[in-house]
């Protein structure tokens, strides 16, 4: 370990991780160390084998220059001991998608949702012509047409080990299809007396193969269903308004939102309800869980390797707890009254924080794949940046000309993209909290938004009827 | 064919015969065979026409069998497919349905070349001179008469400064002068009022379009970034072409449509 001590001017410094235990004790470390100087010890410190990228901050701002500039810039006494604190960031990096690789027609109208199955290699899209597309990514071509629904396919969900696909209509059915064969399994799901909004699987690291989902709709029931059995085992009921969205925890409790101002927790094998989280003041339109990323792709990770079904569920619970770290899976929820709370649902009952600052309403939330970020997007044309420990408000990206619609991360946590009205997506670096890259090329609004979990590929479908896939 | 009455007659005074309804019964059972052996035999265009009807008469029957095995089973009622598909999260909230912006630069940079226009008013009632200016008399025995003041509606730039007075020749008073107009969506059927970035063409005369008179039927450039309009090339539109359709110094405001 090569530093440089300069003439004598040192500063005392504190190294500490996101949750506050401190590595090691108070050291000084010379001005003109930078965040590369800063990475090698805290690498040193804890012993990695391979040099692990890391970020720092010092209260709350992230540290781009060398501390000396940093304390000129903040006149930040030399006396006292400076805390920095220390993020790992991801090992790989995702290269930002800069052009459209291809335009994708197929879909008699609009497209209503897309989603690219856990490890990469497969896309869905559902639509208003009543169909669900697999669509060939190699070759960038239509693979499957899927006939079966009878209104429009509102949801689309992959199972998080990639074998099933469950997509939701308009009238209330929800079918099964097999992604390999593009082929109805069985026949479609019926229970819910109204349109469905949102599904959701049951993680791997709880049930390997998958066999359990949940979902929404706008009848204010939520019914867990399994897809061996075809059949509907457990209806929620309890909300008196529409439930606009629902979500399954990786410690086993369901989520839902809806337009009752209210989230319920529900517990899986009884179906009862455990807590209900009140504080809003409109309807709920979207829940996002911090470890949403992990469990959505299972076991899967950047790398693409496949498991074996039995360590599946090992390595799933090993990405699970990595991410989940030692703290409480954290839970937020956007609403129509413009606000978003930040809730410890397994902690307490009332909210951690209210995030305010939106002008319109929350229409999408979604945190960072790594647990750190919230992005959050708005019918008030912005798209904005929260802490996701804290729920501190970080930074505005404002350039869209339109409401934002749906919002994605890139599986390393560093490059966010937003879809809108304004028929544009933008990608936006979270380092320097600026636009990246400007995706013009649809001719109407934007509906739905992907980033592929191997983060090669971005996917975008809207009132245009056509698929683009977008690469680097 | 019997060309009277005789067999009913016969029927009506002696009985049917004894082997009648024996016959008639054998008859229509074979009248089928018979109908489908006429429909393979017949040739040119007698067996063209048996077929048509046959082929009507079945689809009819397939017809009626289906909605007899629908109504067997209860179901709840059809919702027939909608146009206009919104996602889930679009689906409880009513939305002004939004006119499509397409290639419309490219359609504005060929309507320039070609120096023709489509405009909502083709023809508007030529202004004459004395109508649009008032003759001001000036001089120490007011016998001058070379100043003019426009009496009709006027756009000023933000940056415009007066010339000197003795040598003004036109005088546009500021009662007269307007910065917003109200510009109608003539697809959306709303009104917007936007600021009014110049006057391209006044169709009474290139004089008008320098002194910047609006009348009835004058071309202007209006600011259109609060509707939001972004090209397929992802550039947002900040101006656009109206036309004034109401008489502005009568009504005390600029209406026009925006030209799209």
């Amino acid at each position: 370990m090569s530093m440089d001590t300069d003439e004598g001017k040192t500063v005392m410094c504190l190294l500490t991780d996101p949750e506050g235990t401190h590595l090691g004790s108070a050291m000084y470390i010379p001005q003109n160390a930078g965040p590369l100087q800063l990475t090698q010890l805290v690498n040193r410190f804890l012993d990695n084998e391979e040099m692990l990228p890391y970020s720092f901050y010092v209260s709350d701002e992230e540290l781009l220059v060398p501390v000396g500039t940093y304390l000129e810039k903040n006149k930040v006494s030399v006396e006292k001991v400076l805390t920095i604190v220390y993020q790992q960031q991801a090992v790989f990096r995702i290269r930002p998608v800069n052009r459209c690789s291809q335009t994708i027609a197929g879909h008699a109208e609009a497209v209503l949702c897309v989603s690219f199955s856990p490890d990469g290699k497969q896309l869905a899209s559902g639509s208003g012509d009543t169909t669900v597309r697999l669509w060939d990514l190699y070759t960038e071509t239509p693979l499957f047409t899927c006939k079966g629904h009878k209104n429009w396919v509102l949801t689309v969900a992959w199972s998080p080990d990639g074998k099933h696909l469950v997509s939701g209509s308009k009238s209330g059915e929800i079918c099964c299809w097999n992604p390999k064969k593009g082929e109805l399994e069985g026949s479609p799901l019926t229970g819910h007396k109204k349109w469905i909004t949102g599904i959701s699987w049951e993680p791997v690291h709880l049930s390997s193969p998958c066999r359990r989902f949940v979902t929404s709709s706008k009848d204010g029931d939520a019914r867990i269903w399994d897809i061996t059995l075809k059949k509907s085992i457990i209806c929620l009921s309890g909300h008196t308004l529409a439930v606009t969205c629902v979500q399954w925890g990786g410690d086993g409790i369901i989520y839902t939102g809806s337009q009752d101002c209210t989230i319920k927790m529900w517990e899986t094998t009884q179906g009862k309800l455990i807590r209900e989280l009140k504080g809003h003041g409109h309807w709920i339109n979207s829940l996002a869980l911090s470890t949403e990323y992990v469990l959505r792709t299972g076991a899967f990770d950047h790398t693409g390797r496949q498991y074996p079904p039995n360590e599946e569920k090992q390595k799933a619970l090993e990405r699970y707890n990595q991410t989940k770290g030692d703290s409480p899976e954290r839970l937020v929820s956007g609403s129509d009254d413009f606000t978003m709370f930040l809730w410890e649902p397994s902690v307490s009952k009332q909210p951690k924080k209210r995030l305010t600052g939106h002008q319109q309403l929350v229409n999408h939330v979604y945190f960072s794949p790594d647990g750190k970020w919230i992005a959050s997007a708005s019918f008030d044309k912005s798209v904005r940046l929260w802490n996701g420990i804290t729920g501190q408000f970080v930074t505005t990206f404002r350039g869209h000309v339109g409401p934002v619609y749906q919002v994605s991360w890139s599986a390393d946590s560093r490059l966010l993209l937003s879809g809108s009205k304004d028929s544009t997506l933008k990608i936006w670096e979270i380092r320097t909290k600026k636009l990246k890259q400007d995706l013009p090329g649809h001719s109407d609004e934007v509906f739905a938004v992907d980033w592929s979990p191997d983060g090669e590929k971005v996917v975008s479908g809207g009132k245009d009827r056509v698929l683009k896939l977008w690469k680097g | 064919m019997p060309q009277g009455d005789y067999i009913d007659l016969h029927i009506k005074r002696n009985g049917y015969r004894l082997d009648h309804h024996e016959r008639l019964r054998k008859k229509e059972a074979r009248a089928v065979h018979k109908r489908s052996a006429m429909a393979q035999k017949s040739l040119g265009i007698k067996g063209k026409m048996i077929a048509k009807k046959n082929y009507a008469e079945k689809a009819l029957m397939k017809k009626t069998l289906k909605m007899h095995e629908e109504s067997s089973s209860r179901r709840k009622a059809d919702e027939n497919v909608q146009e206009g598909a919104v996602p889930a999260y679009l689906l409880d909230r009513e939305d002004t349905t939004r006119a499509k912006v397409l290639s419309n630069t490219i359609k504005q940079k060929r309507k320039e070349k070609a120096g023709k226009w489509e405009v909502p008013l083709p023809k508007v009632r030529p202004v004459a001179e004395d109508e649009m200016f008032r003759v001001i008399r000036s001089g120490k025995r007011k016998t001058k008469q070379w100043k003019r003041m426009v009496t009709k509606a006027t756009f000023v730039g933000p940056a415009f400064t007066r010339k000197p007075p003795k040598y003004e020749r036109f005088i546009r008073p500021s009662g007269l002068r307007f910065t917003k107009a109200h510009v109608t969506h003539p697809e959306l059927k709303c009104t917007f009022c936007l600021e009014i970035i110049g006057i391209k063409k006044n169709p009474n005369g290139p004089m008008y379009t320098s002194l910047g008179v609006m009348t009835r039927g004058t071309i202007i450039e209006v600011n259109v970034s609060e509707l939001g309009l972004v090209t397929p090339a992802g550039k947002v539109v900040w101006g656009k072409y109206a036309q004034v359709t109401n008489n502005p110094e009568n009504d005390g405001c600029i209406n026009a449509v925006l030209l799209v």
